[in-house]
């Protein structure tokens, strides 16, 4: 009986390891792109860094200055933060005069949320206080869901959701794509705004079609780059820029909806170099595999009521 | 079977003053974060959203909490019944680790009024892996203390409590050994999200299975470490025959661990990162020395059978586990250019404050309770 008990064990114990180890017959797949997922296409040789997007931003989100000089006299932050949802940023080189180009030159980068087909953030939150919406794909935040463990923080590869750590009842901070806007047929500030077209709204796949026909033009060729919105007529006439030959966001981390072109790698525009798989699903599988259908911890747990009432009831006796 | 009796005592000593000083700071700087928020006692950012609230008092407190759940591994599952004596003060720990790092969680989350929203199924987000670390520990607390409650049952001579309890231990007993196993190896998993911003020296698929089994050393370490020191502090005969069959279980953990640790780094490819000789390599390097070293000294028989080396080898496997808990969660973390972390004096403060409550409350519970074995004056 007791090797009968020790051999049961050891099947037990042994396989909720191999189940440990992560190997999974059938993997969660990562998460595919909703046919009406809206999203932004961001173009850096049409940014002048005008930072009207900025301040369209700040108010139609209803969010407050930010001051990083002495002066206090411009809403002038340095990076996103708990107050400042979107950001224009800098990359010079040298002596910086040519645009678009990383050597000697600058470009220009517009940051914020990226609004992942497969969000981290989505996947790390333990209250469901970050949701994917299954129609527009925008991933928004629930203040009264929220417990504050900044495990979002950890998980979001582009460190997007910012904290208040500056409030006695904070919230996580992140741009949701203006969608409290759809309703009143309107969209993201940040592109309604902007007067040169570098950054449009629209559904993800025209903005990817879009992005592609760009990338396929010659440089110095005329193009109507379309602005606001990606479907829009009004359209702003201007020579091509040499582009990098990719769209940021079409498979970094399983893709995303907010889509970059420019002309300087984007590494050195502080975007981070990602796979193309997603880091939700790596750390879902591995959770799904170790506790799917509880049936690992249930075997295990069968095993152990049985071996404990085994031992306890030897003692009394 | 030795009795378990308390060992009276006065509870003001001088060790116990020591430790309210520092509780008292950790109180003050508590309620300053409570109005002012985390950023004014912290150096957390946005970039390092977790620091050494959760690195230590959770994720190593808890590790280090784990002899209640090794022990209990060893004597009712592996039906070792000549280790009951060290069960008591092994739960006893376990549920003050336990406790206190469940307790602290309320100083590092944000929106802590909220916290409820874990248990509200609407709310609950089963893919979380936090959902499950928080979860399981919240409930394994309850499971420690009901563990721990004939204890309370004899202290106050309740007997008819104590045969009811006896007979449904067993329960909770399984229960008790069940979720440890599932949230230790969840607290790596947590990781496994962050991706690349964590080194590939420690970013693997098998970080829950390398947190499990140093889990499970690091349990046995602290019933060593924690019944010498006892021993010696309260002057008891240290029950050194007991200690050294528990100590041959060490090095044969930490070798399977190290046979996952570097197998897994050289079929991935990147051992090599640990020769490159900045921080994250000299961490790794540090790291591995003092899983080695107590693995060398606790192999040899003559070794376990001398306190001084039982005390050595498992203060350094603690220390070993610890190590690699914050390797993992901090120092092999780069959430990218521009942000760096280095923990406050007050964040270092209050969780001094923790473990000072847990050593307060762990020497009054000897003291008053039925917890220690009682032993021949030495």
């Amino acid at each position: 009986m007791d090797m009968n008990r020790r051999n049961f064990l050891k099947v037990a114990a042994g396989s909720s390891l191999l189940l440990a180890s992560g190997t999974s017959a059938d993997a969660r797949e990562a998460r595919k792109l909703s046919p009406d997922a809206v999203g932004i296409l961001y173009d850096a040789t049409v940014c002048i860094g005008c930072k009207v997007c900025q301040s369209a931003c700040k108010e139609h989100n209803k969010m407050p200055v930010e001051h990083s000089s002495k002066d206090m006299l411009w809403d002038d932050p340095v990076d996103l933060s708990g107050k400042t949802l979107n950001i224009i940023k800098l990359y010079a080189n040298g002596t910086g005069i040519t645009k678009d180009s990383e050597v000697d030159g600058y470009s220009f980068i517009k940051r914020h949320c990226m609004h992942c087909v497969d969000p981290a953030c989505v996947s790390a939150c333990p209250v469901t206080a970050l949701k994917k919406d299954p129609k527009s794909g925008v991933v928004s935040y629930n203040k009264d869901a929220c417990i504050g463990c900044r495990y979002c923080q950890l998980a979001c590869p582009y460190n997007i959701p910012k904290f208040e750590f500056d409030k006695a009842f904070p919230q996580i901070r992140k741009c949701q794509l203006c969608d409290h806007r759809y309703k009143e047929d309107k969209f993201s500030a940040c592109c309604e705004f902007c007067p040169t077209g570098a950054s449009v709204f629209g559904n993800v796949n025209d903005l990817l079609a879009e992005a592609k026909k760009r990338l396929a033009l010659q440089p110095g060729e005329y193009y109507k780059y379309p602005v606001a919105h990606v479907r829009s007529r009004e359209t702003s006439y201007r020579p091509v820029a040499k582009y990098q030959g990719r769209i940021y966001g079409e498979k970094e981390g399983g893709g995303t909806q907010y889509l970059m072109l420019a002309g300087v790698p984007f590494t050195k525009l502080g975007m981070p170099d990602l796979d193309e798989t997603s880091d939700a699903a790596f750390s879902e599988n591995i959770q799904h595999t170790i506790y799917k259908g509880m049936i690992g911890p249930g075997v295990l747990l069968a095993g152990l009521l049985f071996a404990a009432y085994k031992s306890t009831n030897k003692k009394d006796e | 079977m030795t009795e378990a009796k308390p060992i009276g005592g006065k509870i003001f000593t001088k060790p116990f003053l020591v430790c309210a000083f520092f509780v008292a700071i950790a109180g003050i700087l508590i309620i300053k974060r409570y109005i002012f928020g985390i950023g004014a006692v912290s150096n957390l950012s946005d970039g390092y959203p977790w620091g050494i609230w959760i690195a230590y008092d959770v994720v190593v407190g808890t590790a280090i909490a784990c002899g209640g759940y090794s022990m209990a591994l060893l004597v009712y599952i592996f039906n070792k019944g000549e280790y009951h004596a060290l069960v008591r003060p092994a739960l006893l720990a376990s549920a003050f680790g336990y406790t206190l790092a469940g307790a602290s969680i309320f100083v590092d989350i944000g929106r802590y009024w909220q916290a409820y929203n874990l248990f509200l199924p609407w709310y609950s987000q089963l893919n979380s892996v936090m959902f499950e670390v928080a979860f399981c520990i919240s409930l394994y607390i309850f499971v420690l203390w009901i563990e721990y409650s004939p204890v309370f049952a004899e202290w106050i001579d309740a007997k008819g409590l104590r045969n009811t309890l006896n007979r449904v231990m067993f329960i909770f007993i399984a229960i008790g050994v069940l979720l440890p196993t599932m949230h230790q190896s969840s607290l790596g998993s947590l990781m496994l999200i962050a991706g690349k911003k964590v080194s590939p020296l420690w970013q693997t698929g098998f970080i829950p299975l390398l947190f499990l089994i140093s889990a499970i050393t690091m349990g046995y370490s602290i019933v060593i470490f924690e019944s010498i020191v006892s021993s010696v502090g309260f002057r008891r005969e240290i029950e050194t025959p007991i200690l050294s069959k528990v100590a041959g279980l060490i090095p044969v953990l930490i070798g399977i661990y190290m046979v996952v640790r570097f197998g897994d780094l050289i079929v991935r490819g990147k051992l090599g990162l640990a020769f490159a000789f900045d921080l994250k390599s000299v961490m790794f390097i540090i790291e591995n020395i003092l899983y080695i070293i107590p693995a060398i000294i606790l192999a040899s028989p003559q070794n376990r059978v001398k306190t001084r080396q039982l005390f050595i080898a498992s203060a350094l496997m603690l220390l070993a586990g610890a190590v690699y808990r914050f390797n993992a969660f901090l120092i092999g973390f780069d959430p990218g250019p521009g942000w760096q972390y280095f923990p406050s004096f007050s964040e270092i403060m209050i969780t001094l404050g923790v473990i000072s409550v847990e050593i307060m409350a762990y020497m009054i519970f000897v003291k008053k309770m039925p917890v220690l074995p009682s032993v021949r004056h030495a």
